[in-house]
């Protein structure tokens, strides 16, 4: 019974990691895979939309450091924040972050993407080079991403920066402002995010 | 009278320049009530007359909007050649001379960018540019009504280029220069048009950002900040020591 037991846990874990996406460890082919990957999620016809975006937030689960991010944009409210509360910003974080993600892949997937190429800064950060082609509809947009690399063997995503302007510190700033004008109330950020997650 | 507007301008960059800590980050409002009322003005103007106009001009043919967009682009290079050289960028400010040439006369006007063809770029340069290479820092944050997000440098430095500009001298100021000669609504027509261009050029950059902010103003302001240090420090790398400081 116990053997069993074992080898049907052993079949689980086995079958769940065949379904887990693993990307090159090295940043530039890291991102090419993955976008790739995240592009072709959504252009899949045979797939539904929640499909797609369910296929989308795995692969961000994997691959961004969604922790490192909340805690980067909760900016110097972080030290000072309860643990309850910390946890529970956390989980809404995550939450918003993978629906605003999914949204803003979707506007952006029928444009072609390429990589030029990596620079590392330091032994924790390596920035990607990349582009999206100009098209009727905009021109050339160069989009770089911080690749934290304090782990050779698993790279993750920390930020985008388009055209020189870093998603992560607007939306750091966006945070900053919601709790400057409410006393520092993160209540307040709560009811704002848990409003945009609902909707 | 140009005497007087002189004196206003040398005074107000005075001002500038002794009231704004060099280092200070321009993040601070002056009136944030108001300027979200404002940005909220703008937004409303933005959909009932920019983002219509804008749809409307993504769907003329190809040549046409290219062709507005390095005429506009062409005028603007006669600002950045000035500002250029008062930022000692001699060589930028003869890249941005040779563009100006060839795009008016190869290039039809500037209706084409032959310039660009053979590697002769014009980067886009400002007074609250210039100001900010100077260390001028921004000082307070703001809205205004129709042209949007400045600081106190920038709102100053838009005073600026209004004088220092040859083509604002031709059309806003109405001053024949070397028998060329303009008017009030030629500098409009020009300034609307290249707002347009802008608003198609972005329309789905906009709209992601609004769908997907919990704070629009908020997140405009930052956008603009960061976007006003990137062409200050002409440098595209956004760095911020708080990643480094995670680590902790």
């Amino acid at each position: 019974m116990r053997r069993l037991f074992f080898l049907i846990v052993l079949v689980f874990l086995v079958s769940n990691n065949s379904y887990a996406v693993s990307y090159n460890s090295d940043p530039k082919i890291f991102i090419t895979e993955l976008v790739d990957d995240a592009i072709k999620t959504l252009n899949d016809k045979s797939l539904t939309q929640a499909e797609k975006n369910k296929a989308i937030e795995k692969i961000a689960l994997e691959n961004v450091d969604i922790r490192a991010l909340s805690m980067y944009t909760l900016g110097n409210f972080r030290k000072t924040i309860e643990k309850g509360k910390l946890q529970k910003y956390q989980e809404l974080f995550e939450k918003y972050f993978l629906k605003s993600l999914t949204s803003r892949l979707t506007d952006y997937s029928s444009k072609k993407f390429k990589v030029i190429d990596a620079k590392q800064k330091n032994a924790k950060y390596t920035i990607v080079h990349s582009k999206i082609s100009e098209s009727s509809s905009q021109p050339e947009i160069k989009i770089d991403w911080r690749v934290y690399t304090k782990d050779p063997l698993k790279p993750l995503i920390r930020d985008l920066i388009v055209e020189g302007l870093s998603l992560a510190r607007t939306q750091k700033e966006e945070f900053a402002s919601i709790l400057n004008s409410n006393n520092n109330d993160i209540n307040v950020l709560f009811s704002k995010l848990e409003e945009f997650i609902s909707n | 009278m140009r005497s007087k507007k002189l004196h206003i301008f040398v005074y107000s960059i005075l001002f500038v320049a002794l009231s704004v800590n060099a280092n200070a980050q321009a993040e601070k409002e002056c009136f944030e009530k108001a300027s979200r009322g404002i940005f909220k003005f703008n937004q409303g103007f933005d959909n009932a007359i920019l983002k219509p106009t804008a749809k409307l001009y993504n769907k003329l043919p190809e040549p046409v909007k290219n062709g507005a967009g390095n005429f506009t682009s062409n005028i603007a290079t006669l600002l950045s050649i000035p500002n250029h050289l008062l930022q000692g960028e001699i060589k930028s400010a003869g890249h941005a001379t040779g563009s100006f040439l060839i795009n008016t006369t190869v290039g039809v006007l500037g209706l084409a960018n032959p310039a660009g063809a053979i590697g002769l770029s014009s980067q886009k340069e400002d007074l609250g540019q210039t100001l900010g290479s100077y260390g001028v820092g921004g000082g307070c944050y703001f809205v205004l009504p129709i042209l949007g997000p400045t600081t106190v440098r920038d709102s100053i430095g838009m005073f600026g280029d209004n004088l220092i500009d040859p083509f604002a001298r031709i059309t806003w100021h109405e001053k024949e220069i070397k028998s060329i000669s303009g008017s009030k609504m030629d500098y409009i027509g020009v300034k609307a048009t290249s707002a347009v261009d802008f608003r198609g050029d972005n329309m789905t950059n906009f709209e992601s950002l609004e769908k997907n902010s919990l704070d629009f103003y908020a997140a405009t302001k930052s956008l603009y900040l960061q976007n006003r240090d990137k062409k200050i420090n002409n440098s595209s790398d956004s760095d911020d020591d708080d990643w480094g400081n995670l680590d902790k």
